[in-house]
């Protein structure tokens, strides 16, 4: 070797310069970012784990549970074994596809938590799995707890259902306890009264190792069970009116006149909640979403529809409060009401003959109320009907409502650009043309009649003490005691249109109301099986019982089912009817 | 060729011994730190067996001393065949670990002859340079490389060692540039390599394993890959990070114990001992290493001939190479490529055979007022 003193001072130098290099190394991890990796050494080995809350139980009014709580298994893969797990194994394992395995493995490849590859195990899946873990250690049963609806699509539409946490969800402060994977209400009640339902879920910390094994418990705490909720529905009520719609398309809504509380809601045709707790697959989704009856629409809430004839009420208070009408002034009533080229029929095409306001309700003369509301103008008629609530949503807040529609000249200058026309006030006196409602609207109107007019707010929850009216409605006791009499005659009356709500257990009082869709030709004569089904008229009954000192008040819509008589009638009769022996058999208990 | 008399004696580097046997007393207790079981459980015995392997290794230590070095020049070459030998064995009959064929099991003990043979290697290699003084030309160049390092690269790439292979290439390199490369070959190699890096990288690229690859990528790119060889290039970091100005305390450590940290006790235990012991300590380990190399370099200073410069020489690069590739490994500063950390790392081949380069080094020290007989 040539100059070895040099040369050896030379490789000498160089290691000196590459264990700087290492010391410098060192200084940063350890003494620049050493705070920060002493953090992630610490927390590295911590595995905090949520204890799902129970959710609160969701009962009817006398204690019957509307939802359970259900275990629900589900078979994840621990994260930090993801790396080394035998994909191909486990799908082949767990009876899953390669690729949908392999996606989902992607998917989270950072994940912290275990990752769930399938849901919704039975339980002998659970212990099939559990006894081969050895075989299998990347893999965890997770337990988590699931809504279970015992009653299936009868209140789904109060009860609502459960969903996902959203992404937009997550970043509002109201879900900020609430664990990224969890389920929590996104409908209904389950969704309104959430916060008071779902409780707070508990934490356990843990010490682990790399693999997740869990080696000492450093911290818990207990999961605090939701609160449980009294809705104001009847089950039974509920029940039996669904029975009653037999697979019609529709509404129900019974109120508690001297409370508010909304005592059934229903609409029809429904859904089964229970396909939404887990989250809802594709197939289901799209089944709903396309149905032809619109399952998910609530139609107590989020139909606007001519009210027919129900709305005679409106123009019957509006003309004795206004004095163009007393109960005893008659007219002769002949079928038809002539207007310059225009003719302006009754449904009885023969007309009622001799008419006073009490017959007319109860036979449900159309000529009456042409000519009670040309007395009283559309605008009187408009200013009553927004007395009781009419045009503006019921405060119930479970959906986004339909607010209905109450014409008056100012609307008609305002949106059609043209004056208002008296036969205008013709169809709206008898709940046609633009006049439009909901359900619920009738609902309140039939409560708030049957109770002399006072206005509650209307609650899905069981009042535990009579509330206060929050507003006394501007109509004489008088009139509505007509008013009264007159719907006690349309049920009671031999010539009254809804006989078939005539009870024997109870003396109920309604209105029938049959809304048209389209207008048949003059000459057209064509019989209800022949219309096709979107065109066939709308059936209303609304009705209150008993008479004195009512307990229940309700409106009936029938989409597309015809007659109100006919149709709506029987079905307030079998509701109320239900309501008044689960009263009775409730006091004797 | 046994000799040992009083001057030889008084001339021994025993600086050097103590040094190796600190560096070794710590990697023992941070082997022990290591595999400790937690919350109960029995102490594995890695740490007895490297007792066992240090004391052996000492006692190779001191049989090398005692044989005069110039026994090894006149031995190398058959040595180094023996060596090459034993390579071919271990690729035939050798006992299969972690996806490479490495071990050869001598009743109770698996032996990994890579590691041996780099001494013989070492040898040979010395003996090739010191045959004359003239810088290397195409021939002599070719003709080491051709004979002296292609077979045993063949060999141990196959097993495959990646780490031992890169190791064999770098001496052959290091101790080509001590003794001299002639400026036109040295000039036109230099070329010839720059022009064919992406050749030979795409070569290499495609022939690695999976693994392999993995983690040069995790290498280059560790948060691309935070669940596999990404992980732990973090896990190790996060370990020597936390370790911190003073460290947890010896014991205190949980990247190890808690099993974030892979290969704890044998390529990754400096983490461990970074993370226990904090920066002062790594520094005095440091230093440590640094007393180990320099004393190394001195010996080939003080050589009395050639062949025992080359040996020391490359005795010095194999500990360099290996210290620096591993803590570069563990610091996020290397590929990690399978290295274990002299004197440190649980391992009884790598014991005996650092402590026998050691014992050449202090034979070659002791013997520097011989005269040629």
């Amino acid at each position: 070797m040539r100059n070895p003193e040099t040369r050896i001072r030379l490789v000498s130098a160089a290691i000196v310069l590459m264990l700087m290099a290492l010391g410098a190394r060192l200084w940063e991890l350890q003494v620049v970012r050493g705070e920060q990796f002493t953090k992630q050494s610490f927390v590295n080995r911590l595995r905090i784990e949520h204890v799902p809350a129970p959710r609160g139980i969701i009962y009817d009014r006398r204690g019957n549970p509307l939802v359970k709580n259900a275990p629900f298994y589900s078979v994840a893969l621990a994260p930090q074994l993801m790396p080394e797990a035998d994909l191909e194994a486990i799908a082949d394992f767990l009876g899953m596809e390669l690729a949908e395995v392999g996606g989902i493995v992607q998917r989270h490849r950072n994940a912290i938590e275990p990752v769930r590859l399938r849901g919704g195990l039975r339980f002998d899946e659970v212990a099939f799995i559990e006894a081969r873990t050895s075989d299998f250690p990347a893999l965890v049963i997770d337990v988590d707890e699931t809504r279970h609806y015992p009653y299936g699509d009868t209140v789904a539409h109060v009860v609502g259902y459960l969903g996902k946490l959203g992404p937009e969800q997550i970043r509002k402060k109201d879900f900020r306890d609430v664990p990224r994977q969890s389920f929590i209400g996104q409908w209904g009640v389950e969704k309104m009264y959430d916060s008071h339902l779902r409780g707070k879920p508990g934490r356990r910390v843990f010490e682990a190792d790399a693999v997740g094994r869990k080696l000492r418990l450093i911290s818990e705490d207990l999961a605090q069970h939701g609160n449980d909720l009294y809705l104001s529905i009847d089950l039974d009520l509920q029940r039996a009116a669904v029975e009653a719609f037999r697979g019609r398309a529709g509404a129900l809504v019974a109120l508690k006149p001297d409370t508010g509380e909304v005592l059934a809601l229903i609409s029809r045709p429904s859904f089964d909640p229970n396909l939404f707790s887990r989250g809802i697959d594709t197939g289901n989704w799209l089944r709903l979403v396309n149905h032809q009856g619109y399952p998910l629409l609530n139609r107590a809430l989020q139909t606007n529809a001519p009210p027919g004839s129900t709305f005679k009420l409106i123009t019957a208070i509006t003309a004795l409060e206004e004095k163009v009408l007393t109960p005893n002034t008659t007219m002769i009533a002949n079928g038809v009401v002539a207007k310059g080229p225009w003719r302006y029929r009754c449904w009885k095409r023969s007309g009622h003959g001799k008419v006073d306001l009490r017959k007319s309700l109860v036979e449900s003369c159309d000529v009456y109320y042409y000519k009670a509301g040309e007395l009283t103008g559309i605008n009187a008629i408009a200013r009553t009907a927004r007395k009781f609530h009419f045009g503006r949503e019921s405060g119930l807040n479970l959906v986004k409502e339909k607010k209905g529609l109450i014409p008056d000249s100012e609307w008609k200058k305002r949106v059609k650009k043209e004056p208002w026309y008296l036969g205008e006030t013709y169809n709206a006196s008898i709940g046609q043309g633009f006049v439009l409602t909901t359900p619920i609207q009738l609902a309140k109107m039939t409560s708030w009649v049957s109770n002399g007019g006072y206005a509650y707010d209307l609650t899905l929850i069981r009042a535990e003490e009579p509330p206060e009216p929050f507003e006394k409605i501007d109509v004489s006791p008088e009139t509505l005691d007509v008013i009264k009499e007159a719907m006690r005659g349309v049920v009671a009356d031999e010539k009254g249109t809804g006989r078939n709500a005539m009870s024997k257990i109870v003396e109920i009082a309604g209105k029938t109301g049959t809304a048209q869709v389209v207008r048949l030709r003059e000459d057209e004569s064509r019989s209800f099986d022949e219309i096709p089904y979107n065109l066939r008229d709308h059936a209303w009954f609304i009705a209150f019982a008993p008479l004195e000192e009512p307990e229940i008040a309700l409106a009936v819509y029938v989409e597309h089912g015809g007659g109100g008589g006919a149709v709506a009638a029987p079905i307030a009769k079998v509701a109320i009817e239900q309501y008044m022996r689960s009263l009775e058999s409730h006091v004797q208990n | 060729m046994f000799r040992i008399d009083r001057r030889l004696l008084a001339n021994m580097d025993w600086l050097l011994a103590g040094v190796v046997i600190l560096i070794s007393a710590a990697g023992i207790s941070t082997i022990f730190s290591a595999t400790r079981p937690l919350f109960g459980g029995t102490q594995p015995d890695y740490y007895i067996k490297q007792i066992y392997w240090l004391i052996m290794g000492l006692g190779a230590l001191t049989v090398v001393v005692s044989i005069d070095y110039k026994w090894f020049h006149r031995a190398a070459n058959a040595l180094y065949g023996g060596g090459l030998l034993l390579l071919v064995v271990v690729l035939v009959a050798g006992r299969v670990g972690m996806g490479a064929q490495r071990w050869l099991s001598i009743g109770p003990f698996n032996i990994q002859p890579s590691e041996f043979f780099k001494l013989v290697y070492l040898m040979a290699l010395a003996r090739f340079l010191s045959m004359d003084s003239e810088s290397l030309d195409w021939r002599s160049l070719g003709k080491g490389f051709g004979a002296l390092v292609l077979p045993p690269l063949l060999l141990v790439l196959v097993q495959p060692d990646l780490g031992t292979s890169i190791v064999l290439l770098l001496l052959f390199v290091g101790l080509a540039l001590a003794k001299g490369i002639k400026k036109r070959v040295a000039l036109l190699l230099a070329a010839i390599l720059i022009v064919s890096v992406p050749f030979l990288g795409t070569l290499a690229w495609d022939n690695l394993k999976g693994y392999q690859k993995d983690r040069i990528t995790a290498f280059i790119n560790p948060e691309a890959d935070s669940g596999g060889m990404g992980y732990h290039v973090r896990q190790s970091k996060v370990a020597v990070g936390s370790g911190g100005l003073f460290g947890k305390g010896y014991l205190k450590g949980t990247q190890g114990p808690f099993r974030f940290l892979p290969e704890k006790h044998t390529d990754f235990v400096f983490a461990v001992f970074a993370e226990e012991r904090g920066f002062f300590g790594s520094m005095v380990l440091l230093f440590l290493y640094m007393t180990l190399l320099l004393r190394g370099l001195g010996a080939a200073r003080l050589a009395k001939d050639d062949f025992a410069r080359y040996l020391c020489l490359g005795i010095v690069y194999l500990f360099a190479i290996q210290l620096f590739v591993n803590m570069g490994m563990t610091m996020g500063l290397a590929p990690i490529v399978g290295l274990p950390l002299p004197f440190m790392s649980y391992g009884g081949s790598a014991m005996l055979t650092n402590c026998m380069a050691v014992g050449l080094l202090m034979g070659v020290r002791a013997r520097r007022f011989e005269l040629f007989f």
